[in-house]
């Protein structure tokens, strides 16, 4: 049944069901569900090979574990009636009142079910991005309950403020498709794990080198093919805003591969495939806020400044020495960062009239706006997964005992191993 | 008896057979083995973090023959496996106390 509960975005749409965009949205859902796996071989392939089950393992779950507490109150929480723009409440747990008929407000002309189960995908994949932090020295169990506290206390609220009608929205900030609850969110968390968990043991003695790179390209390009879905997808209707979206993402993988390429080839000597893969994945993680604001060239700048900042950001991380392993802080956090402020600067209502213009349109009040969404994004997500990771800490232990971290996550979490010989 | 114990390139180890073989030896070990000399290995960068790979991947080839054959099969593997850069490899010559084919029981020089 449609839903008539009070909203706090004013753009009703028509409320009648169109077959083409409940088509395109059907394969988009398909295809974002695609990138929490494609992420499983990319995160899988950097790792020692004794570690590559349990590096799988941390994202391939999720699917399942965060999909039930999307339906059960994950969807609630963050698309749900709103509480004084904090929080969704819980009046729709199980999906109570989420039927097939479109919602007046989030996507008009699809079933609400459909958009519940299209956002249930991003939910999912959000806190498996954290996973390349902890990678290697992390305990199954208290990973799982992790997981799901994080997704329940920061991805949930965060999805609200910016998409579900929460005091981000209201405020005017712009994020398309995921700067805010997704990529920088995921890598401030990151950056809390990584400093909780501590080093891996040989972090900068031994060789922690990635065990199997074909399988990080693999990973990398099933992953841009979702994100296809991930950000044309979020125009919610298959109509000249998807068209554009789609090739302001595939333009900003292209010249991030370019640009960090370029930037270690000149300050390291070679260019390397790693290198390419983590170019292109950091230049679709920055362009995903602004997918749907900005034209072709506007979004291949993007994707270059995406490349050179996320290179230098992992440069960072190596002076710091704290053991993001997988760079989620690096590429996540960073292009987080750079793809909300990319907004302020350079969305244009050409391209997008219910959006706004940026500094560069004659609206520089936005650069302010998105710069309110980063730190309030930033402070919200560092405390809250401080916390949740310091209690889980306490009550289970998240790290595993040098013994099985000696062994290998495949052997001392699964017993199982990847590799015969 | 003797065993000689060649480590080479990887890539030499076909001219270095054939080369044995015409010289009518009629067996042999192949190993795959890492190790370092002066060479010293190579260096490998990701995301920017380099590391030192001490251990390179070489092929140890061991042979036993008849002392009077050590020094052509010594020539034969030098000249085959050489290529004049740095990480040629290097080759050891043992002493062989007793040889048996464990099929028949045949020994010594019979056994080969």
């Amino acid at each position: 049944m449609s839903c008539l509960h009070d909203v706090q975005i004013k753009k009703i749409g028509e409320g009648t069901m169109n077959t083409g965009d409940t088509a395109f949205i059907l394969v988009s859902a398909a295809l974002v569900m695609l990138m929490t796996p494609g992420l499983a071989l990319f995160y899988a392939g950097m790792v020692r090979s004794k570690n590559v089950l349990g590096t799988i393992m941390q994202s391939f779950i999720l699917i399942g574990f965060i999909s039930l507490e999307w339906i059960l109150w994950g969807y609630s929480m963050a698309f749900g009636p709103d509480k004084l723009g904090m929080i969704g409440g819980l009046e729709w747990f199980g999906l109570n009142g989420v039927g097939l008929e479109p919602h007046t407000v989030y996507a008009t002309t699809i079933p609400h079910q459909l958009f519940m189960i299209y956002q249930c995908m991003f939910a999912v994949i959000t806190p498996a991005l954290i996973t390349g932090a902890f990678a290697e020295r992390m305990r199954f169990g208290p990973f799982l309950v992790f997981s799901l506290l994080w997704a329940t206390f920061v991805y949930n609220p965060l999805a609200h403020w910016i998409w579900g009608g929460g005091w981000l929205s209201s405020l005017g900030a712009l994020d398309f498709a995921g700067g805010v609850a997704v990529h920088l969110s995921s890598g401030v968390a990151a950056l809390a794990c990584a400093l909780i968990l501590g080093k891996r043991r040989g972090y900068q003695t031994e060789e922690l080198k990635p065990h199997n790179l074909p399988m990080t390209l693999l990973g990398a390009g099933i992953l841009w093919f979702g994100w296809f879905g991930f950000n044309a997808g979020s125009a919610l209707a298959a109509g000249s805003l998807a068209g554009s979206a789609f090739v302001a993402t595939h333009m900003a993988g292209t010249t991030g591969a370019l640009a960090w390429i370029a930037i270690e080839w000149r300050m390291s000597g070679k260019a390397t495939t790693l290198g390419a893969a983590s170019g292109a994945i950091a230049g679709l993680a920055t362009v995903t806020p602004a997918a749907g604001f900005v034209g072709p060239i506007s979004a291949s700048i993007i994707g270059l400044i995406a490349g050179c900042a996320c290179y230098l950001g992992i440069m960072a991380k190596n002076k710091f020495r704290y053991d993001d392993s997988l760079d989620v802080v690096g590429i996540h956090g960073v292009g987080g960062v750079v793809g909300l402020l990319a907004v302020g600067v350079l969305a244009s209502k050409a391209i997008n009239s219910n959006g706004a213009n940026g500094l560069f349109f004659g609206n520089p009040g936005q650069l302010g706006i998105q710069c309110i969404a980063i730190a309030a994004t930033i402070v919200y997500t560092f405390v809250i997964t401080f916390v949740l990771l310091k209690i889980v800490n306490k009550l289970l232990g998240l790290r595993v005992p040098e013994h099985e971290e000696i062994s290998g996550l495949d052997l001392s979490q699964h017993d199982e191993t990847a590799y015969t010989s | 008896m003797k065993k000689i114990e060649a480590i080479i390139k990887p890539f030499k180890l076909d001219d270095v057979k054939e080369a044995l073989t015409s010289l009518g030896i009629k067996g042999m070990t192949v190993t795959e083995v890492k190790g370092f000399g002066r060479q010293r290995g190579h260096k490998e960068v990701y995301r920017g973090a380099e590391y030192q790979i001490d251990f390179v991947p070489k092929t140890k080839i061991e042979v036993v023959i008849d002392s009077e054959s050590v020094a052509d099969v010594v020539r034969v593997i030098s000249e085959h496996a050489r290529t004049g850069e740095i990480g040629d490899g290097k080759i050891f010559v043992f002493p062989v106390e007793e040889a048996l084919r464990i099929r028949t029981g045949e020994s010594g020089k019979d056994a080969f």
